[in-house]
């Protein structure tokens, strides 16, 4: 399926946003996600599907003032 | 020491987390200062969160997660949700930015979102100007913390408006206030605790410094100063001298 993660684009072989995490090798990785500016939750990655054209952001914390 | 929705945190000094030369010069600098708050931002993982994670959770102080660069309510409210399931609180400093050149806030969307999270269960931290009727309308909002602008992000300008700031302490004696963004120099740190403020908030002027480390426990050091100094009751200054030694007694001698 083609989607952008974090602004790029892939044809990756996903269904899910939790299935997208884990062919960008992030699965065990402590990270949270939006799909198409909107949040989310862990808990709720395994049930939300992706469709063609869809914008998956995957952030971690990093230096902020 | 000031309290943030109920919790008592040890020093008045909240420290950012960017712009540092080394993450051990980040942490030294942390020690040094004995900062209680350490602010993070929310980016794209491209392979160094996981080990900044690590790094800042042994810092071993309270975490406040921003929304820095968010320009829309959506943007920050989507933010603040992740950094809550990210780093397990509700603390967010809320930041809605309204112009690139001054990253100054858009206060209309501030007032906005920080409806919006605190109605989501979010304890919100507002960046914020000291316009009273801004400020009036975040706390009607739910906000419990004010954190106004002492100067544009970055700019290490100081207090901009020392007047508008003693007026917002003024007006809300019991509303915890934090100087947030503009502080250069240990004055400017000083100044903020002689006006009553509860914290100060920086990070350039510590991370941008030739020696972070030392202007981080000289930051410590003036906002200390500063609260005693409020506390203290500082005299009322003067126009025309006044003799401080005593004249009756004084020998004749032309």
């Amino acid at each position: 399926m083609k989607l952008k993660i974090n602004g790029q684009p892939r044809d990756i072989d996903a269904e899910s946003v939790a299935d997208a995490l884990a062919v960008e090798g992030l699965a065990e990785a402590r990270v949270a996600t939006a799909l198409n500016g909107n949040f989310v939750p862990a808990s709720m990655r395994t049930t939300t599907l992706l469709s063609p054209g869809d914008a998956l952001e995957v952030v971690a914390p990093m230096q902020g003032g | 020491m000031p309290v943030f929705y109920g919790t008592e945190i040890a020093s008045p000094l909240m420290l950012g987390t960017a712009q540092y030369r080394s993450p051990t010069i980040l942490a030294e600098a942390f020690r040094a200062s004995a900062a209680g708050i350490a602010t993070v931002s929310l980016r794209r993982e491209a392979g160094g969160g996981q080990a900044f994670l690590r790094l800042i959770e042994a810092l071993g102080v309270r975490l406040l997660p921003n929304t820095a660069g968010c320009h829309s309510v959506k943007e920050a409210v989507t933010t603040a949700q992740m950094a809550r399931e990210l780093l397990g609180t509700d603390w967010i400093k809320l930041e809605v930015i309204g112009h690139a050149d001054l990253l100054s806030p858009d206060v209309f969307a501030l007032v906005e979102a920080a409806r919006e999270l605190t109605g989501q269960g979010f304890k919100v931290f507002p960046y914020c100007t000291e316009d009273l009727s801004v400020c009036e309308r975040l706390l009607a909002a739910g906000c419990q913390v004010l954190m106004p602008w002492g100067a544009p992000i970055g700019s290490g300008l100081g207090l901009n408006n020392p007047h508008g700031l003693k007026a917002l302490r003024a007006t809300f004696p019991d509303v915890p206030l934090v100087i947030d963004a503009g502080i250069g120099l240990p004055s400017h740190a000083a100044a903020a605790m002689e006006l009553g403020f509860d914290a100060i908030l920086l990070n350039t002027a510590v991370a941008k410094a030739g020696d972070p480390v030392m202007m981080a426990c000289a930051m410590a050091q003036a906002a200390e100063a500063g609260k005693a100094a409020h506390r203290a009751d500082p005299m009322e200054p003067r126009e025309m001298a006044t003799p401080s030694t005593p004249v009756i007694g004084k020998a004749f001698l032309s």
